[in-house]
């Protein structure tokens, strides 16, 4: 692993165009991806897609937040920043796999939720908690991989899983660098800065304990080799899916609780 | 609007400031309503429990305030109360600011748990005070309320929620983030093993706090004209690039919307939270 980059290279490469996105990984990793749309309530988020596919030959319900690759794709996904129809197709997605005894994959990539006024009036904040709540003991394994960027609550919302991987160069914060910079000294131009004391690396999430698994890129990182970096995620996944499964479910469950609940640093 | 009292202590303030004989005290003495901008002379606003006169916006109270005005006398017994929070990713300043607070506001954390009484009935109460931090929520915040929804499980108790906070406290960085996940999984769990929690909205419920924990009350209520969301009025006028109306993301509005079951005056709360206790089946401790 090339321990050198900071942060904000890191971020600068996770930005990067030509960095895949989960419509490149999908047809590598995955055999027979079958797209499902909208969350019977509103809508159908472009943000975040869903369905069913193979690994390995098992079925799997894919859930993944989509980023474009260019401006025209970027547009039309939102710039993968979900509207609450988004989350609440992801929760119902997530459902059906644990009715039909499905592992969950979730595959995170988003600045964060959409802040707009249709997003507030159809319940973000409603929207996210009840995803974070019912995935904690939906009785089905999941596992997400944060392939990009992982931003804020909006993020976390496919984030409560068994098991947490982020990609070498990928990140995970409270809110964007550029949020945080904006929130605590009025000033989004010291992004930069932020982005370097936030502890938002991978190393910094398997140190604190929000990840357990750093899945290696290719050296310049995962736009340099694509059929490799689709390879190492299978080959993670291939590993942890059949080991999640074989678990008695009130067992795993009493494990992703209790992965939460260790996080935090205080003194009595 | 009738409140005559205020109107006419306020009328000789103002005759005083133009006479151009005001006092020291005149300057002191008012408060600004955030909603109706109108002027309030501070010993009023604290009679009325920091409610407006004018718009009957529920200003913000402090813990201690909170208690007194909504359980049974000395009947609060604070759980945790020794907790406090370390600085896990080491950010500048993060742990003189909160020894600052810590001696400013006499609280420990922006929330303070523990069980009481209401009208006879136990329950376990949270209640969040903006003074400390912008009630953001960090370590100790998820820890204790995660804990106190543990021991009402264990306990068969209901939960009741003051709600206050600006959502996840950055200078705890992603361990923030998590309290979200921490805090909404003991949640589930009580609310899966059959017990009722009420959350109560008050100003401000936005972020983090409102994308966890806060949106999840069987039962949801909110103070009058309190400010409900989950993005910052900022950030969104900055994405839409226009000014938002002044009512976006009231009580009222989300309630418009379908995110909250009732609107209930201060002066009416203890009375409707007992009375919803009793509706769930809790009933007065004997003895």
């Amino acid at each position: 692993m090339d321990e050198r980059k900071t942060a904000w290279e890191r971020l600068t490469l996770v930005h990067t165009k030509g960095r895949p996105t989960i419509r490149d990984y999908i047809p590598l990793i995955f055999d027979g991806f079958t797209e499902m749309h909208g969350d019977r309530l509103y809508g159908d988020d472009s943000a975040i897609t869903g369905g069913i596919a193979k690994l390995n030959g098992t079925p799997v319900t894919v859930i993944a937040q989509v980023k474009g690759r260019d401006i025209n794709e970027n547009k039309a996904c939102n710039f993968a920043m979900p509207l609450p129809e988004g989350y609440r197709k992801a929760l119902r997605l997530a459902r059906q796999a644990e009715k039909f005894h499905r592992p969950v994959i979730c595959f995170i990539d988003t600045p964060g939720a959409y802040a707009g006024i249709e997003a507030e009036e159809r319940g973000q904040g409603e929207a996210i908690a009840k995803n974070i709540a019912e995935f904690m003991t939906l009785r089905t394994p999941i596992i997400s991989i944060v392939l990009g960027e992982g931003g804020s609550g909006g993020a976390l919302a496919l984030g409560v899983c068994d098991e947490l991987a982020m990609l070498e160069n990928a990140e995970y914060s409270v809110v964007s660098p550029r949020g945080f910079a904006s929130i605590l000294w009025k000033d989004a131009s010291r992004e930069e800065e932020a982005c370097n004391i936030m502890k938002i690396t991978a190393e910094d999430m398997v140190r604190l304990g929000v990840a357990e698994a750093i899945i290696k890129e290719p050296l310049g990182g995962a736009h340099n080799d694509l059929d490799k970096i689709s390879e190492n995620i299978k080959e993670y996944l291939s590993e942890k899916i059949p080991e999640k499964c074989k678990k008695d479910i009130d067992e795993l469950l009493k494990a992703r609780y209790t992965k939460f609940r260790k996080i935090g640093e205080f003194t009595e | 609007m009738g409140d005559s009292k205020t109107l006419d202590n306020f009328f000789d303030v103002v005759k005083r400031r133009f006479n151009g004989n005001k006092t020291e005290e005149d300057d002191r003495e008012t408060v600004k309503c955030p909603r109706c901008t109108s002027v309030i002379l501070l010993e009023r606003y604290e009679e009325l429990h920091r409610v407006c006169p004018n718009c009957n916006y529920h200003g913000r109270l402090s813990c201690p305030e909170r208690i007194e005005i909504t359980v049974d006398k000395d009947s609060f017994k604070e759980l945790d109360s020794t907790m406090i929070s370390c600085d896990p990713i080491e950010f500048p300043e993060y742990p003189e600011k909160q020894q600052e607070l810590r001696e400013k506001t006499g609280l420990k954390d922006a929330v303070v748990t523990g069980t009481a009484l209401i009208k006879g009935i136990p329950a376990v109460i949270g209640i969040m005070d903006s003074r400390y931090m912008m009630g953001s929520m960090g370590s100790v915040v998820g820890e204790k309320i995660t804990r106190a929804f543990e021991y009402a499980t264990e306990n068969g108790l209901p939960v009741i929620l003051f709600t206050a906070s600006g959502g996840a406290r950055m200078q705890e960085g992603i361990v923030s983030l998590m309290q979200m996940a921490k805090t909404s999984g003991a949640v589930k769990l009580h609310s899966d093993a059959g017990g009722l929690y009420i959350a109560v909205m008050t100003d401000p419920t936005t972020g983090g706090v409102t994308a966890s924990f806060a949106s999840l009350g069987d039962i949801i209520i909110a103070e009058p004209k309190v400010l409900i969301g989950f993005a910052g009025r900022r950030v969104i006028e900055s994405t839409i690039r226009q000014r938002l109306p002044e009512d976006f993301q009231l009580a009222e509005f989300m309630q418009e919307h379908g995110f909250v079951d009732m609107i209930v005056d201060r002066k009416k709360m203890r009375n409707t939270l007992a009375h919803l206790l009793e509706l769930h089946g809790y009933s007065v401790k004997e003895g």
